[in-house]
């Protein structure tokens, strides 16, 4: 008897040892502003070659990890992107060899092969990132060693670098545009959905503002973890709080849980429809037709019809390994490659100082399949058109708003007024 | 506060309890029964969820579908385990640790296949259509997606319970589970008996995988979320013991539903997994233990 419960004590010490594995395995993923490497040398001189007819750029995605459903994309575009630039001649006449590393949904990863890139493989620049927790990883790093870095996917704002672009939206080019929508339709209970991280936190204090200022009541704000699928117990909240609109700051394959629990609970586009950020024509076939008839708001949508939108598409659907579709957080990284072309060729120069330089004209631009987008030489971000599309029976979306004229970046909210100083410091603060 | 209030979080979280139920019910015999530490759990209600898609691409209409995943899953899932049983855990019986890590490599590799043969954002599972509309409880809209779900679960228990109780196999089972030697003494291929276990232990797995499908994402990062609770929900209900499994999952659920509703989602999951860490350090053993006179 005792040493059966001996052998079974084992067990479920074991049990215990199984599950604290898989929790330390599952934590990889959220050691956020674990910053690596601090070495404390200063920045080195830079140890780029441009002496020969290639130039070396270093590609940095989740290629495995749970962020790998997403970044894999970035990373094929990034691919084509670079085919297509040295097919036409490269950059400054040298083609582009790329490197790609794998970033594996792990930040402290990110901030090593920022380093290993930099440093030993000597790139030029460095391109890729999807969570804010990867940029905030390698943030110090290039900044330590003067490096660049090319970051294309929306995100929460209130940050600059001298040593990183942003090529996708910041608040005031996606949320604000959402909200402004919203006014339109005449919104007037709003509740806000997300997943806990620092994206949804952030954005959601800024809409609960702009809502305020708007006459627009929020009628509740739930969070879920980034890594759980179940929604139910949330949307039955939702229900009894009536709102005539969510907001929703969702990400990853939670969003697939959220939209079916939605339907699941008697809601759907016709009685209560949701605004997204975070879906776009790679997320919405995963959902079914459950999703149909719902809004997300980007920048970029596959549908819109501007003049190098279509020769992207033709691309992109032609490329090996495409998804077939293409969506803004892959088209803001296909811009950051043609970004940095322009600004080299703007500098006659791989040198960050001089590429930053040239930044500082405010006269870099690219004809983007979103289209012409204008470098802000200042904040590093670029101007972008603010769209609203409705997801329709085939997944792509109609354009049903856009904002009147494109959008200059904004990202710590300094030409809104009701966006108060001391709100701002204590997100930047937040936010690390 | 009105009685929908009260009675939602119970509805709903009888449902949750129940799917951690299914994903639970398969490592209550592989690691309950046969004292394998199989990380790759997980993995296999993938496999379930990916065979109840496949299956939708040939028998397009959902209504149907999902009654012809149910057993396809179960049999695609439960070869998965048999094929680690017989390749790698066959040869680790005695030395869990090392099963642990080999089977979080395992799940590893097949989260990066999947990855790789199907869109890396997941696939649709469509919702049969007899599964839309909601039945009203006290003036609660109870979806009737989550009843499909206490169903699912509880057919699949009494399944088990029957397999493992009335049957010659269950039997073999139970006296390899209570004393290995002697069993191999009386007769029993005790290598048959693990390989079968393993096989339905799996295949459990990947019945829970279509459940999971109708409820969240069909993707290759899926199986994590479930691994964790499910083990815990394991150990909590007490080893080997499947009355202990149904009532630590239904437990989780509902108490996870109720954090939900009265703090956010997020502390819910904090303050649900601290009682079950809290309950296990009052009562180790867990909910309920077995009674055997064997020697080991």
């Amino acid at each position: 008897m005792s040493t059966t419960s001996k052998r079974l004590r084992t067990l479920t010490a074991l049990g215990a040892l199984g599950t604290t594995v898989a929790l330390v395995l599952a934590g990889c993923g959220a050691r956020a502003g674990d910053s690596a490497s601090a070495g404390g040398t200063s920045a080195a001189p830079s140890c780029v070659d441009t002496s020969g007819d290639s130039i070396k750029l270093g590609f940095l995605n989740s290629l495995t990890g749970g962020m790998a459903i997403s970044e894999k994309t970035v990373s094929n575009v990034l691919h084509m992107a670079a085919d297509e630039i040295n097919a036409g001649g490269g950059i400054l006449g040298k083609k582009i060899a790329y490197i790609q590393e794998d970033g594996a949904t792990d930040w402290p990863t990110f901030a090593e092969k920022t380093e290993k890139l930099l440093t030993q493989d000597c790139v030029a620049a460095v391109f890729g990132g999807w969570t804010s927790s990867s940029r905030k990883a390698v943030k110090p790093v290039v900044e330590k060693h003067n490096g660049l870095f090319f970051y294309p996917v929306q995100y929460e704002g209130l940050e600059s670098s001298p040593n990183i672009y942003y090529t996708g939206a910041t608040t005031n080019q996606q949320i604000i545009p959402a909200m402004d929508f919203l006014a339109t339709k005449g919104v007037k209970r709003l509740f806000l959905a997300g997943s806990d991280y620092v994206f949804p936190r952030t954005a959601n204090a800024i809409i609960k503002l702009y809502a305020a200022k708007l006459g627009i009541q929020i009628v509740g704000e739930e969070y879920v973890p980034l890594d759980k699928d179940d929604w139910t117990s949330q949307v039955a909240k939702i229900v009894a709080a009536k709102p005539d609109f969510i907001f929703n700051t969702i990400n990853g394959s939670s969003n697939v849980g959220f939209i079916k629990a939605y339907y699941d609970a008697g809601l759907n586009a016709r009685t209560t429809p949701i605004i997204s950020v975070s879906i776009a024509e790679e997320e919405a076939p995963a959902m079914g037709h459950e999703v149909t008839g719902h809004y997300a708001s980007w920048n970029y949508f596959q549908s819109l019809k501007t003049p190098t939108n279509p020769k992207f598409i033709e691309s992109w659907k032609k490329y090996p390994n495409s998804s077939g579709v293409t969506s803004d957080p892959m088209e803001a990284a296909y811009i950051s490659l043609y970004l940095y072309k322009a600004l080299v060729e703007a500098a006659g120069s791989f040198d960050v100082d001089k590429v930053n330089a040239a930044a500082k004209s405010n006269a870099i631009t690219f004809d983007a399949p979103e289209g012409k987008v204008t470098l802000d030489g200042d904040n590093h971000h670029i101007s972008k058109p603010g769209h609203i599309g409705q997801i329709n029976p085939n997944n792509q979306f109609d354009i049903v708003w856009a904002s009147d004229k494109f959008i200059e970046p904004d990202p710590y909210l300094e030409g809104y007024d009701w966006f108060p100083a001391d709100i701002r410091k204590q997100l930047v603060d937040a936010a690390g | 506060m009105h009685v929908d209030a009260l009675i939602a979080p119970l509805l709903n979280g009888s449902a949750q309890g129940a799917l951690l139920l299914l994903a639970a019910l398969g490592l209550s015999l592989t690691f309950g029964q046969m004292g394998v530490i199989n990380m790759a759990h997980g993995e296999f209600l993938m496999i379930g969820a990916f065979a109840a898609y496949l299956v939708q691409q040939v028998i397009t209409a959902s209504d149907l579908s999902i009654p012809v995943a149910l057993p396809v899953a179960f049999v695609v899932a439960g070869l998965f385990g048999l094929l680690l049983e017989v390749t790698i855990i066959q040869w680790m019986y005695r030395r869990p640790l090392d099963t642990l890590l080999v089977t979080v490599g395992v799940g590893l590799i097949l989260q990066q296949a999947a990855l790789h043969i199907f869109p890396s954002q997941g696939v649709p599972v469509e919702k049969p259509s007899w599964l839309d509309g909601q039945l009203s409880i006290l003036g609660y809209q109870w979806p009737f997606r989550q009843l499909f779900t206490i169903l699912l679960a509880s057919v699949c228990v009494a399944a088990l319970a029957a397999w493992l109780k009335y049957t010659s196999f269950g039997r073999r089972i139970r006296a390899t589970v209570h004393n290995r030697d002697l069993a191999e003494t009386s007769g029993i291929s005790t290598r048959t008996v693990d390989r079968l276990t393993f096989f339905t232990g799996s295949g459990l797995a990947g019945v829970a995988g279509v459940a999971a499908s109708l409820i969240g994402g069909t993707n290759s990062q899926m199986g994590a979320q479930y691994i964790i609770p499910a083990f815990l929900v394991v150990a909590a209900g007490g080893i080997g013991q499947l009355k202990g499994t149904i009532v630590a999952a239904w437990a989780v659920g509902v108490a996870l539903a109720y954090f939900a509703y009265w703090t956010t989602g997020s502390l819910a999951q904090v303050l649900a997994f601290i009682l079950v860490i809290v309950f296990l350090q009052v009562r180790p053993q867990g909910l309920f233990t077995v009674r055997t006179r064997s020697l080991v």
